[in-house]
């Protein structure tokens, strides 16, 4: 059972540390279970996918990084924008010879980087490229495509390539482009899923990304609570607990039940953690509870020790599977 | 081990500028603030310059209105003499004012109303580092303050902040712009009559990516931009400098997950490379925990011993949130020994996981008191 059965391009996106290169790998290989083929692409040259799945540097190439439960696979795909304005200009133009000279001049270096929403163009059309690739000898295909996009506080702004070339080209090639990409990432095809953790700053800003992505008609996906943490005091213990007030004396005879050497400092500073903890777990409640105030499908992921190695990954998309999600 | 911990107090009783530098969402606004704020209570005058602060934490230091000018902090103890002012930068109106200072009120109304202009001025993705750089350069001409503190922008990858300033600087003054300056010059109509093959090849591709209409506005407002061109760079450069100088030091802000950190190593790695001066490493959202005597498996075990015993929940429920802050405390000085072992000479100083976020001054002073160490 599939939340999103008609997407075809799952975009990641998520403020910086709340794990969304790892949600978006998990993801990845939840999608490739059962045979399905996918693709990983990330787009701000910083090689995670390498680094999550202990491979070198990915070229600008789709390579094989991992096989799924039940025989699917992940390839995965680093989008350099260079890469991608030179294979542009050969497809377009069959102009590829002409790259060094482009180079020399400084042409490429201005249309990927200093070119208003040149860059975003060039990125995201290679991720439709991949997402609308038909039978006829275009490369590989793929039954679902996963961007590990740029953080929630730019995401809107990247999608929407339209506005941003606006000023750029009225007309012309490059906003044909735009104009295609906008009406893939616009359509029922797309799903732009929000990482958080329970925290106050990145549940802000996935409230924020939401609100800017519905006013550009970008299709809300899902939200994923990533490093949830389980309480662990019991629920009627948790408000006394939170106001400092633990009962000291009921944790020393434990303690001395439990044959540990209950001293005062060591009763104090546990009693310390216990307040911290409980105080954690409200805060963690009021934020849980602004997301669910969104009224988007929210799937929770665990923290796990190392989210960011492979065994960690299949745990993570195990559970994905687990909730319905794909 | 004393001469591994940053001396954060000598830092700010020393510097002129501190950079903050790190990865997105590592705490780098709020270990900039919580700087400034303990370097202007030891008596310095000192400036903030901060790029996206969080709503809260902007309210408490006063930063409610965007006009690109340092205001005082209120609430900062003056008792030793000194004073916070902090700023919030706006990129596209520090741009603006380059603009208005290089070239006459004419040409400068042209510039301000070019498309072209409005764009690259508040969404290149370079233009934020640059301004930044900018209004520092600014900030330390203007001579009023001790200590100037900048936090950077959430860039794409912490290197982008050395390297966007140079970067649109080249590209302002470069050899594409003079390319296409030469049609603008040659009465616009005739743009397509240049010189030589290389530069009609170049042209021609321009013309196909953009067509004719969006290369004529470029042209021309490279053309109006003109008279500022050789200042660019050379600010560019400027900066550049000011940031090696000897009162300049970047603090480099990460956390104990593995992708902070890489990103935290590049940047010392770039950082040594420049031969620019590193203060060292901060590290927030370190988890400690007082009773660290009491190791995971000790705790685990006596929790298990109390749970099939069916005895003492609260004891055992506490133990368990115990072996858990052990567990992120052991992983935290793992990763942390891991860095410090790949780069024995940074400086390192630990701040504890807080809580909630801090948005006020009394949160930044905490977090100022752990960086000195003092608290």
């Amino acid at each position: 059972m599939s939340e999103f059965p008609a997407v075809k391009l799952h975009v990641v996106s998520g403020k910086g540390g709340t794990g969304k290169t790892t949600v978006a790998a998990a993801l990845a290989l939840s999608l490739a279970a059962g045979g399905r083929q996918v693709l990983l692409t990330e787009v701000e040259g910083r090689q995670g996918i390498a680094q999550l799945f202990d491979t070198p540097p990915l070229p600008y190439e789709e390579r094989k990084v991992a096989v799924a439960r039940g025989g699917g696979e992940v390839y995965a795909l680093a989008i350099d924008p260079e890469q991608a304005l030179l294979e542009y200009l050969e497809q377009f133009y069959n102009l590829r010879r002409a790259g060094s000279m482009l180079k020399k001049l400084g042409a490429i270096d201005f249309a990927t980087t200093i070119a208003p929403g040149m860059r975003d163009v060039l990125l995201t059309g290679k991720v439709m490229e991949a997402t609308t690739r038909e039978r006829r000898g275009g490369g590989r295909l793929y039954d679902a495509v996963v961007l590990d996009a740029p953080p929630t506080g730019r995401i809107a702004r990247f999608l929407n390539v339209n506005t941003e070339v606006a000023a750029l080209a009225r007309m012309g090639p490059v906003r044909n482009q735009a104009d295609s990409v906008m009406r893939l990432l616009q359509s029922s095809k797309t799903a732009v899923h929000l990482v958080t953790v329970l925290e106050e700053m990145p549940v802000q800003e996935t409230i924020d990304g939401i609100a800017e992505l519905t006013a550009t008609d970008l299709p809300v996906g899902a939200v994923f609570v990533n490093m949830v943490r389980e309480p662990l005091l019991p629920e009627d213990a948790l408000e006394a607990a939170a106001q400092g007030k633990v009962d000291k004396p009921a944790l020393r005879r434990g303690l001395k039940a439990a044959g540990l050497d209950a001293d005062a400092p060591l009763v104090t500073a546990l009693a310390g953690e216990a307040t911290d903890h409980a105080g954690r777990v409200l805060l963690e409640r009021r934020e849980r509870a602004l997301l669910d105030d969104l009224h988007r499908p929210t799937y929770e992921l665990p923290l796990i020790d190392d989210a960011a190695d492979l065994s960690g990954l299949y745990e993570l998309a195990g559970r994905l599977h687990d909730t319905g999600m794909v | 081990m004393a001469d591994r911990t940053l001396a954060v107090d000598k830092l700010l009783d020393e510097a002129q500028i501190i950079v903050c530098c790190g990865a997105g969402g590592v705490g780098k606004t709020t270990t900039a603030a919580a700087l400034a704020l303990r370097a202007a209570e030891r008596g310095r005058t000192v400036c903030v310059l901060t790029i996206d602060p969080a709503r809260r934490l902007a309210q408490s230091m006063g930063l409610t209105e965007l006009d690109n000018t340092p205001r005082a902090v209120k609430g900062v103890a003056a008792a030793k003499g000194g004073h916070l002012d902090a700023m919030m930068l706006d990129m596209k109106r520090t741009f603006d004012e380059i603009v208005l200072t290089h070239s006459d009120p004419e040409r400068a109304k042209q510039i301000l109303a070019n498309p072209f202009y409005v764009s690259l001025s508040s969404s290149f993705a370079g233009t934020q580092e640059y301004m930044a750089m900018e209004k520092l350069g600014q900030l330390k001409a203007e001579g009023r303050w001790d200590l100037i503190v900048v936090d950077t922008p959430p860039s794409r990858s912490a290197l982008d902040f050395l390297d966007a300033p140079q970067r649109l600087g080249r590209f302002l003054d470069g050899r594409m712009i003079r390319i296409l300056l030469a049609p603008a010059k040659a009465g616009g109509r005739a743009y397509l009559k240049v010189f030589t093959v290389g530069v009609k090849m170049f042209t021609d591709v321009l013309t196909k990516i953009l067509g004719a209409q969006a290369l004529k506005d470029l042209s021309l407002f490279v053309a109006s931009l003109e008279t500022m061109f050789g200042g660019f760079r050379e600010r560019a450069d400027q900066t550049y400098q000011l940031l090696k100088e000897p009162g300049t030091s970047f603090v480099v802000v990460a956390v104990p997950e593995r992708d902070a950190l890489r990103e935290a190593a590049y940047f010392v790695e770039r950082l040594e490379s420049e031969r620019m001066p590193l203060a060292g490493l901060v590290l927030n959202r370190v988890h400690t925990s007082p009773a660290n005597g009491l190791s995971v498996g000790r705790s685990v075990a006596a929790a298990e011993g109390l749970e099939s015993a069916g005895e003492q929940p609260i004891a055992a429920a506490v133990l368990r949130v115990h072996a858990e802050r052990m567990a992120l405390a052991t992983r935290d000085a793992r990763r942390a020994k891991q860095f410090s072992s790949a780069h024995p000479g940074v400086k390192v100083v630990n701040v504890a996981a807080q809580a909630g976020d801090v948005h006020d001054l009394a949160g930044l002073r905490k977090i100022g008191s752990e960086l000195a160490g003092t608290s």
